[in-house]
């Protein structure tokens, strides 16, 4: 049984469709990775599967459980660490882990012992009397993934849980949800919009733009369909460039955006030299050009023909364009 | 049951580390004991009643301290979804109903708490005090009328989005609520039309009760007024939990 299972899901907000009859299933003990630029509808899959908010249309599976129909057999079972701080300030972090443990009425002895136990994992346990409003947004972050998993769920759902944060600490809690998933076994589901830690942590990862799934594989093998290597090229005249490079057969693919021509190859380092000829043939003077492997931002810009900042940028525009006319 | 004791074990804990909260919702009703009661004391004579005023006003402000800090209780809730922590509570395998009762189970504790702290101020000042039996009737009331009105903050939390209504319900609930409660004045020597009104308002029968347990003394029944306020505790409940079964965050 997968650990979760999605059928033509879909959530429409007024006359915003958010999530546009998405499919997949994650597999138990994954680190599955949802990715792309905000607004994309990775927030809103992941409330939907947490019971937060119900579909449009479609159904979902998480342990086995409809989430439409036994929502508390899914809350049971599953760990969530929201994009935005959801911890009482007010009270210690033991407290807050206490509070948690008693709405999933876990026995008092379970409780503290476990408590203990998570509070040590994040390396929290010296700070465990402190109210948590002294705490760094680290070390909130660390307390949050500790309750989350208070309650032993086997499938945990993290919402960027390293925005904001920096890259030292973003480490440090990426190296934290590696050696849960490997030590307990647990599934785990993460959004984020650092493409390269999802590379590097994520068994596979499906990347969403405007509420579909547009891609989904092992990081690797979305990298390698791009074919081999990478080239960008910056120049005077892109368009011409393009038109040219195009005709050569060794050429998989070419995308324009900005003032930017990206091309897809194999064994860019034996063709730069004919690039080069090719743009002082037609007349385009080449200001630079960098080789290097794809990321799965190349992927994306592979499948959209927009880096993910340009995508976050039009998500902007649009959200101010429907703004101003409702108004 | 251990859903609501969590809630409520929640609220008890921020209550007593927020030392500004105690103090600062004090200020008011001692402020009206002061200037109200001393300053109106020589010149006002309740027909009727051998009381002094500023003994006479006492029940009301100890139910002004109830009244003030239950809905405030019940607000809370705003903050919660702001600062986002009402999801840790409603992503949680429980009822919202559960998390309903156990706020405001903890805002009326709260809030009792409150009002028998304005009462203490008031023995210091110089209001004799009742008998034994006399406290408990005043305490009964006091419980349900933070029930009552912590239930009502919980329902208005449920409809606001943030904390920009804050001065539209101090406004337009609060002093209204208080005003119309017989707090500092007899209902008795009301023209009807108004006496009507004051019936409408909850409160008045909390503030009746407490005064008949403080004084001896009241216009309304205690126990036609402890039934009354029973029941619209109940319905307050009712309608506070309807409305916040439907919150969206």
């Amino acid at each position: 049984m997968p650990a979760i299972m999605i059928e033509n899901l879909s959530k429409k907000f007024d006359d915003v469709v958010a999530v546009d009859n998405i499919s997949f299933s994650v597999e138990e003990g994954e680190i599955f990775g949802l990715l792309g630029p905000n607004g994309a509808g990775k927030t809103t899959t992941i409330s939907m599967l947490a019971t937060m908010l119900k579909p449009t249309s479609g159904k979902a599976f998480v342990n086995g459980f409809d989430i439409s129909k036994n929502q508390d057999d899914v809350r049971k079972s599953i760990g969530i660490v929201f994009q935005d701080q959801s911890l009482d300030e007010e009270l210690t972090a033991y407290e807050n882990m206490d509070f948690h443990g008693r709405l999933y009425r876990i026995p008092k002895e379970i409780r503290e012992k476990k408590i203990h136990e998570l509070l040590k994992l994040v390396g929290l346990e010296y700070r465990k009397d402190d109210l948590v409003k002294t705490f760094s947004g680290g070390m909130k972050r660390r307390l949050e993934i500790a309750r989350g998993l208070l309650h032993e769920p086997k499938v945990l759902f993290l919402d960027e849980p390293t925005l904001g944060l920096d890259s030292q600490t973003r480490n440090h809690i990426w190296q934290y949800v590696k050696k849960l998933n490997e030590e307990k076994k647990i599934t785990i589901i993460l959004t984020t919009h650092y493409m390269e830690e999802a590379d590097r942590l994520c068994h596979r990862v499906a990347i969403m733009d405007k509420g579909k799934i547009i891609a989904l594989n092992a990081p690797d093998k979305l990298k390698e369909a791009l074919g081999g290597d990478i080239i960008t090229i910056e120049s005077s005249d892109i368009d011409k460039l393009d038109a040219s490079l195009k005709q050569l057969p060794w050429i998989k693919t070419t995308i324009k955006h900005d003032n930017n021509l990206t091309i897809n190859l194999r064994n860019a380092e034996k063709h730069v030299v004919d690039i080069v000829k090719v743009s002082e043939k037609c007349g385009a003077v080449i200001t630079s050009l960098s080789i290097r492997k794809p990321t799965l931002e190349d992927v994306f810009l592979h499948f959209t023909g927009k880096t993910i900042r340009e995508e976050e940028a039009s998500i902007k525009d649009n959200m101010r364009l429907r703004f101003r006319m409702r108004r | 049951m251990d859903v609501i004791y969590t809630i409520w074990l929640r609220n008890i804990k921020r209550y007593l580390r927020s030392k500004s909260r105690i103090i600062g919702s004090l200020g008011l009703p001692i402020f009206f004991l002061l200037f109200i009661g001393f300053g109106l004391n020589s010149m006002v004579n309740i027909p009727g009643m051998e009381q002094s005023y500023v003994r006479f006003i006492v029940p009301g402000l100890v139910a002004m301290s109830v009244l003030s800090t239950s809905i405030f209780s019940g607000i809370q809730i705003i903050w919660d979804k702001q600062f986002g922590f009402l999801k840790e509570t409603l992503v949680a395998p429980v009822s919202r109903t559960e998390i309903m009762l156990g706020q405001t189970l903890g805002g009326a504790t709260i809030a009792f708490i409150q009002g028998t702290i304005t009462l203490v101020i008031s023995l210091f000042i110089g209001v004799s005090a009742a008998s034994l039996s006399g406290f408990l009737i005043a305490f009964l009331f006091m419980i349900l009328t933070g029930v009552c009105f912590t239930a009502l903050g919980i329902a208005i939390a449920s409809k606001m989005e943030d904390m920009h209504g804050f001065q539209l319900i101090m406004n337009f609930v609060i002093f209204p609520i208080f005003g119309l409660s017989g707090a500092i004045f007899p209902i008795s020597s009301l023209p009807p039309w108004l006496k009507n009104i004051t019936l409408l308002d909850p409160l008045t029968y909390g503030v009746e009760g407490i005064r008949y347990g403080l004084l001896g003394t009241s216009y309304i029944d205690p126990l036609i007024g402890g039934l009354v306020l029973g029941t619209i505790a109940v319905f307050m409940i009712i309608f506070g939990a309807y409305l916040f079964r439907k919150i969206k965050i």
